[in-house]
């Protein structure tokens, strides 16, 4: 899984740095992605790692620090920001579903207005995304007639509707009944199998055990340690992940 | 790996049904004092109800609105031109029958309540008299035909289909103007001045203008409220809070006697339109603050979503947040409107001549002097209940979006 460590990194996250009010939530953190890496962010509630992805799709704001995805500096220009967010799908731990609309109009919402497509591309690509997901028989449903896990996975197909080339996870499983993550996770295991740039802040150390190519472990806004699953889980180099994996694991 | 999973059989839920009697004796018989009470009040409703019962039967006033109703409809909108408001009200409902068939869902219910106002008008108008010299349909015969109209507008568009949105909505957007061509002449028709214009038709004129333009002109405050551009939101915050702090009449007399002063030429802005424009301003205040609360109870993670998506703030308004705030919203706007379509009887007091103020003429001619008591409590019940009709089918229909929007939801 680590074939495409010779590609050049799609994001670049240099010393970035975001304060609320006077609390630094992100300090100084670094990090490369390359092409088809999957990256795990994992850490205790608080360590500004939902803020961290946030971040890269400029849903937070960064003060300090550079942020480039696919080529595109982040700055204050609408149009970079919008240029980035055309390449970057977001899952959200609340789903975040549109409740007035069905499920293939969420899913075709986006393609028709941003990426001008016609209806009828769009409602294809929407069919062919929630076979892959494997609920094409609730396409006419509304969110709320779902389940939970359902309803992320319609979450997911609606981010790969836009052909991003990047995916952020923020806790897609964290809102989700335990019978449910599974399906999820299947879902999101297919997809980083299939070469798909992710980043994923998750508590599910089993699929970040499975898929992640690289995890970071963040405290108190800092990335404390990196490394390959083999080396986070066996041989944690920090006092603060060793005492991390041992409450969670 | 699988075990046998033994499913418990369900059972009906145990009847809690009561009897009539069993219910009357539990809760109005139950005690010596419980029969004291429910027999005194029985003994008064009824007594009540005999006496109003009897008084509508006997009394003596009730042809007064019969006799006028073409004052109460049109007041002095000239004999000879009736058939223009009916053809005017006819074009409405075509349209609104159209909509009907091609956009279902809440239009549907909007013109099934106009349908079934008009069958109950077409009967009611039975009793009417015909005018002499009119040019109009008789009351009955048009209050079918818009039914008609309704109905059969809502059938075509089915059979049509989808290509007749375009078309319809620029009939719509055409509409408006069409109607007080058609009301007020020009163009080849003759020319009826606004001063003639009165009763419900004048009634329905300003509540309608009132409801439809200060609807876009609502909503465009209420963001305006949340821009984050300081000058529209103070302007906006302004704006809301200095008509909210002050009556429709208040409102009715600056439009009335102040904007002429202000306006250049402001005296010869036609007395209707003024109206127009003070009811207007008045409920978009009201109607910002409203869907303000539908936008502020729509979760973060909504914009965060349609964001993260690519949308642009205008798309986001758009498609995101503004059609889930309305939705959140429905009855509390339809009960504006119903507090609107009642509220315009106040533009009696500037001089025009709606509904009321139709009745209040009605019931001091003077051929109803001799008539014991007056004739105003019957003419009064009349308008009553004609106000009834019209507030109480838009309740309905805001009952019924209210329904659908829920079930869409679950």
């Amino acid at each position: 899984m680590s074939g495409n460590s010779t590609n050049e990194p799609i994001i670049i996250c240099e010393n970035v740095n975001k304060w609320y009010g006077n609390f630094h939530a992100l300090k100084d953190v670094s990090l490369r992605v390359k092409r088809g890496e999957v990256v795990v962010i994992c850490g205790p509630s608080g360590s500004g790692k939902s803020t961290f992805i946030r971040t890269i799709n400029r849903l937070e704001e960064h003060q300090e620090g550079r942020i480039i995805v696919d080529g595109i500096e982040m700055t204050s220009d609408i149009r970079n920001i919008d240029a980035i967010r055309r390449e970057v799908g977001m899952v959200f731990q609340q789903f975040n579903l549109f409740p007035h609309l069905t499920v293939l109009q969420n899913i075709t919402l986006a393609p028709i207005w941003v990426r001008k497509k016609t209806r009828k591309e769009a409602e294809a690509k929407a069919f062919e995304l929630l076979e892959r997901v494997g609920i094409r028989e609730q396409a006419h449903k509304y969110p709320g007639q779902l389940s939970g896990g359902q309803q992320q996975r319609v979450a997911i197909a609606r981010a790969l509707a836009m052909e991003p080339r990047i995916m952020l996870f923020d806790e897609p499983t964290s809102a989700l009944d335990p019978e449910m993550v599974k399906e999820v996770l299947d879902v999101m295991k297919t997809l980083a199998r299939s070469g798909m740039t992710m980043l994923c802040v998750t508590h599910e150390m089993g699929f970040a055990r499975e898929v992640a190519d690289r995890i970071v472990f963040m405290d108190q806004g800092q990335i404390v340690e990196e490394g390959t699953p083999d080396q986070f889980f066996t041989n944690p180099r920090n006092e603060r992940t060793r005492l991390f994996l041992s409450q969670i694991l | 790996m699988t075990t046998e999973v033994s499913r418990p059989t369900s059972r009906r839920a145990p009847r809690q049904q009561i009897g009539l009697i069993e219910w009357l004796r539990k809760n109005l018989f139950s005690t010596w004092y419980n029969v004291i009470i429910t027999v005194v009040l029985l003994y008064i409703v009824t007594q009540a109800t005999l006496n109003f019962v009897s008084w509508m039967v006997t009394a003596p006033g009730w042809t007064a609105a019969f006799t006028n109703i073409k004052l109460l409809l049109t007041w002095t909108y000239p004999v000879d031109q009736l058939w223009r408001p009916q053809a005017a009200m006819a074009l409405v409902l075509v349209l609104l029958g159209l909509s009907s068939g091609l956009w279902d869902g809440i239009v549907r219910m909007v013109a099934w309540g106009a349908a079934a106002i008009s069958v109950i008008l077409g009967l009611a108008a039975f009793t009417f008299p015909d005018l002499p010299g009119q040019t109009s349909l008789p009351g009955w015969l048009f209050m079918f035909l818009c039914a008609i109209l309704l109905v059969g507008g809502d059938l075509l568009a089915r059979r049509v289909g989808k290509r007749l949105r375009w078309p319809l909505i620029i009939a719509w957007l055409l509409s408006y103007p069409a109607v007080i061509l058609i009301l007020r002449g020009g163009l080849g028709l003759p020319v009826v001045e606004t001063k003639l214009w009165g009763g419900l038709m004048l009634t329905l004129i300003l509540a309608i203008s009132g409801i439809v333009l200060s609807f876009p002109l609502g909503v465009l405050l209420a963001l305006g409220r949340r821009s984050s551009l300081p000058v529209i939101r103070i302007f906006c915050v302004l704006y809301i809070e200095l008509i909210r702090g002050v009556p429709l009449v208040t409102v009715l007399f600056m439009g009335a006697l102040l904007l002429p002063l202000f306006i250049p030429g402001g005296e010869s802005i036609d007395a209707l339109v003024r109206a127009t424009i003070a009811v207007t301003l008045f409920s978009a205040a009201y109607l910002a603050e409203n869907v303000r609360g539908g936008l502020q109870a729509i979760p973060k993670g909504q914009v965060e979503a349609a964001r993260a998506l690519g949308l642009n703030v205008f798309q986001t308004t758009l498609l995101i947040t503004l059609p889930q705030a309305l939705r959140a919203v429905v009855p509390v706007l339809v009960g504006q409107f119903i507090a609107l379509f009642k509220d315009t009887s106040l533009v009696v007091i500037i001089g025009l001549v709606d509904l009321l103020g139709a009745a209040q003429n009605i019931v001091g001619q003077p051929q109803w002097l001799g008539t014991p008591g007056g004739v105003w409590r019957e003419t009064f019940l009349v308008i009553a209940a004609i106000y009834w009709v019209f507030s109480f089918t838009m309740s309905r229909v805001s009952k019924r979006i209210e329904d659908q929007i829920a079930r869409s939801r679950h």
